[in-house]
């Protein structure tokens, strides 16, 4: 039933919180959006070997443990309430997503083992200068040198590639002859540049790709890549806003703690309805959020054909409803929450890096438009 | 809702309880019966609200499953109990808090369509601030005499029982001096006047009280106990105006002593003539008007509208506020199943409604433009665009305003210190409040 988590579900919720708390303090954040490569490979094992994180939505027969979106909204929830640094949605929603997406057996059976066990760092590279995260806009060209049977090289750049400096795969959409296409390309090639961006969210790192006649191997048919971009995008919509809902929720969990403490005036500030209401208005927005986004999870989960609707309508409300709860956040702190010092401002910068990822909400409510106003098919 | 629960049927699943109420429907749901006497079979089998007590005329189930119940009698459009305050607020509160006598005197009256029933609580210096109210009870033998005025007071002019607020101890502070009482209306002692709200239409009205009696047997709950009660059936009101809304028998049958005649039409009958006038099915409730996007998406179609980007993002907007209301709606239902926590959980609800109301009226007025400057026949949307204009600001009122709403969501669900009310401690009689202000010079 809608709504309603399974024992296994609040148990993964729950050992996960306890392995942030304990393995992604703020102290450790901190530490590692200070580094370039913005992750501690051995957290990331663990992750891994005790949890079987990366793997969360692979089949069992491709080492993973099987689950379904739910089960991925779950876990992301918990990890943007951490803030927690590792590349778990560019490696086990991304790249995961679109192997499991291409219709590739054989590319599935190559890489997910990997993936899953986390020895595979993945990602997906499709935006360019502009930032936008449609396959039918890629200027990236791949060609076929004449003599070298079936293998392609691509020639172009990609940007915005979340943990592309650090990635040991990149799934790159570059166009082919028979239109945009996947193709894998590894961390190593030859001709492949990586450098890293400077990001307004510092616990989420993206790089830029410089490609010139890098080998690549075509996952899926050429001119395919619209289609599995599109059902990733669907997926990692819903993932990314289950990681919004988190993320609110600890801004909102830090006002309220604040507030409760922040003697002026002889009193906890909470106490003062100019601020009791704002908090009451981030509480509405987070559970309506946490609504969208459970339910959006949920039509993932059951395979309904609305679920292009609901998945835009999610990212867009938990987009806003994340947004707000940080910058209301800092507001209700006053001075401290505008210093380095204090967590609050990393949550901004998360928020409104969320918020942009993946379509802004005015073009998700524009998808959703679509739908509601044109009657555009479903599905 | 929690309160008043009895055993609740555990063992229920969604596909035992729908089987169940098409088999009573099959074996019930007879068009020849007279309107009354279906009244009577749906109260006395716990169909008609089935999430109540087993020992009070429910069947104790969960809310998301009685939900299910409802959608099979929706199907035949089957009606309900009547809608109004007895149903969603007098008969679960008396559940919750009334003397077995009170119980059998009152909740099944309410669902067979007896009695219509208002509300007593707000005062014309007491709103926000209900516990500062001054009408007062005064005993006499068996019973209490009644003096004083209220206000904002919907259906008054119908009801057969008023929920009555009343101070009966003055000398204690303002919250612990208030008892709460089943008023017989049809009185000498009391008077109904309608009041005119700003969209012309008059479903409020004052009411005075100058020697009304009522005996001392109908207190729910304790003597000066009355608060307490009176927060459970605000709790039951944020419940019914928000997240609940919307949930329950589509068609109501009419109730309340002047209404009582229709209940000799017979069940065929009465559906048919509701059949034949679609706007009564469950148009009343705010959130499914605001939540309604298909008139309005029509509208920016006839307006030639539907392209504008201003006008889909506002569309948009609004059919995700009224989703994500339905599903709040929904979790709080799923949680409580699972043992959470329910309860003010309903001012969310409550606080969404209000602003679903406003994203309806501001996305109606962007897409009808000059023409919303237009009412009734001349109007967009036979009116309607009018009509909801004027309307909209009542949800945000009524029922305990947005503000307080938000102090309830603060307080009691946040955790967030009260604010500063130096008047909580003192003797009511000492209080500066009502008439009791000083004469402003």
């Amino acid at each position: 039933m809608i709504f309603a988590f399974t024992d296994e579900q609040r148990e993964l919720a729950a050992t996960l919180r306890r392995f942030l708390q304990d393995k992604s303090p703020s102290s450790e954040v901190r530490r590692l959006m200070q580094t370039e490569a913005g992750y501690d490979p051995r957290t990331w094992s663990q992750l891994a070997g005790q949890l079987g994180l990366p793997g969360l939505i692979i089949p069992e027969k491709h080492g993973g443990s099987g689950a379904g979106p739910v089960e991925l909204a779950v876990a992301c929830e918990e990890m943007g309430r951490a803030l927690l640094c590792a590349p778990f949605f560019a490696t086990a929603v991304l790249a995961a997503q679109a192997l499991l997406a291409c219709g590739d057996q054989g590319a599935a059976d190559e890489f997910l083992p990997g993936i899953a066990d986390g020895t595979t760092i993945a990602t997906l590279a499709v935006a360019e200068d502009d930032g936008g995260w449609s396959a039918d806009g890629v200027a990236t060209r791949a060609r076929r040198p004449g003599r070298s049977g079936d293998g392609y090289v691509l020639d172009g750049h990609k940007s915005f590639v979340i943990d592309g400096h650090v990635a040991d795969l990149l799934l790159v959409v570059a166009r082919a002859d028979g239109g945009p296409s996947l193709f894998a390309v590894r961390g190593g090639a030859d001709g492949l540049g990586r450098r890293p961006l400077e990001t307004l969210d510092l616990t989420r790192k993206q790089a830029a790709l410089s490609l010139d006649a890098v080998p690549a191997r075509l996952i899926g048919a050429e001119g395919s890549a619209a289609d599995v971009v599109a059902a990733t995008l669907r997926l990692a919509a819903v993932a990314l806003a289950a990681e919004q809902v988190g993320g609110a929720q600890r801004c909102l969990d830090m006002s309220i703690e604040y507030a409760k403490i922040r003697m002026q005036f002889g009193r906890p500030i909470g106490s003062f309805q100019a601020i009791k209401h704002m908090c009451a208005d981030m509480l509405l927005e987070v559970e309506s959020a946490r609504s969208a986004a459970y339910y959006a999870a949920w039509a993932a989960q059951d395979g309904s054909d609305e679920l292009p609707l609901l998945a835009s309508l999610a990212k867009a409300c938990c987009s806003e409803a994340y947004f707000r709860a940080a910058a209301d956040n800092i507001q209700i702190h006053g001075g401290i929450g505008f210093t380095w010092e204090h967590d609050a401002h990393l949550y901004y910068r998360r928020a409104k890096s969320a918020e942009l990822m993946l379509g802004t909400p005015a073009e998700h409510r524009e998808i959703a438009a679509g739908y509601l106003i044109d009657g555009a098919a479903r599905g | 809702m929690a309160a008043g629960r009895s055993e609740p049927a555990v063992d229920a699943t969604a596909s035992s309880v729908r089987r169940e109420a098409r088999d009573w429907i099959e074996e019930n749901f007879d068009p020849q019966l007279s309107l009354r006497a279906w009244l009577e079979r749906l109260a006395d089998s716990g169909w008609a609200q089935p999430a109540w007590p087993a020992d009070w005329y429910g069947r104790g189930l969960p809310p998301d499953l009685a939900a299910l119940a409802y959608e099979e009698f929706n199907r035949v459009d089957a009606p309900g109990p009547p809608a109004g305050l007895g149903v969603m607020l007098a008969a679960p509160t008396i559940i919750a808090h009334g003397s077995d006598e009170l119980r059998r005197t009152f909740v099944r009256a309410v669902l067979v369509g007896d009695h219509a029933w208002c509300q007593l609580f707000s005062e014309p210096g007491a709103g926000s601030d209900l516990a500062g109210l001054q009408t007062r009870a005064v005993p006499d033998g068996d019973e209490y005499v009644v003096d004083g005025q209220k206000v904002w007071t919907s259906g008054g002019q119908v009801a057969d029982y008023g929920m009555l607020l009343a101070r009966t101890d003055p000398d204690v502070p303002k919250h612990r001096g208030i008892s709460y009482f089943a008023l017989p209306m049809n009185q000498p002692g009391v008077e109904v006047r309608p009041l005119v709200q700003m969209t012309g239409e008059s479903g409020f009205s004052e009411v005075f009280f100058s020697g009304a009696r009522v005996p001392a047997s109908s207190i729910i709950g304790e003597l000066n106990g009355g608060w307490a009660v009176a927060l459970s059936t605000l709790g039951f009101e944020r419940t019914g105006l928000g997240a609940g809304s919307g949930i329950g028998f589509r068609l109501a049958g009419p109730g309340g002593s002047r209404l009582r005649q229709q209940q000799e039409v017979s069940l065929g009958e009465f559906i048919a003539a509701a059949r034949a006038q679609p706007r009564s099915f469950g148009t009343n409730s705010t959130a499914m008007i605001g939540g309604n996007i298909v008139p309005l998406v029509a509208l920016a179609r006839e307006l030639g509208r539907d392209g504008d980007q201003g006008v889909r993002q506002e569309i948009v907007r609004l059919y995700t506020l009224s989703c994500v209301n339905a599903w709040n709606g929904l979790r709080a239902q799923a949680a409580q199943r699972s043992g959470g926590r329910a309860g003010a959980e309903a001012s969310l609800g409550k606080l969404m409604s209000s602003r679903i109301a406003r994203q309806w009226r501001d996305t109606a007025s962007l897409i009808a433009r000059e023409t919303a400057m237009l009412a009734g026949h001349d109007g967009p949307l036979g009116g309607r665009v009018a009509s909801q204009l004027l309307a909209t600001p009542g949800p945000s009122i009524y029922g305990g305003s947005d503000q307080i709403q938000r102090n309830i969501i603060g307080e009691r669900v946040l955790g967030l210190p009260r604010e500063a009310d130096p008047s909580r401690t003192l003797p009511f009689r000492e209080l500066k409040i009502g008439t009791q202000a000083p004469e402003q010079s």
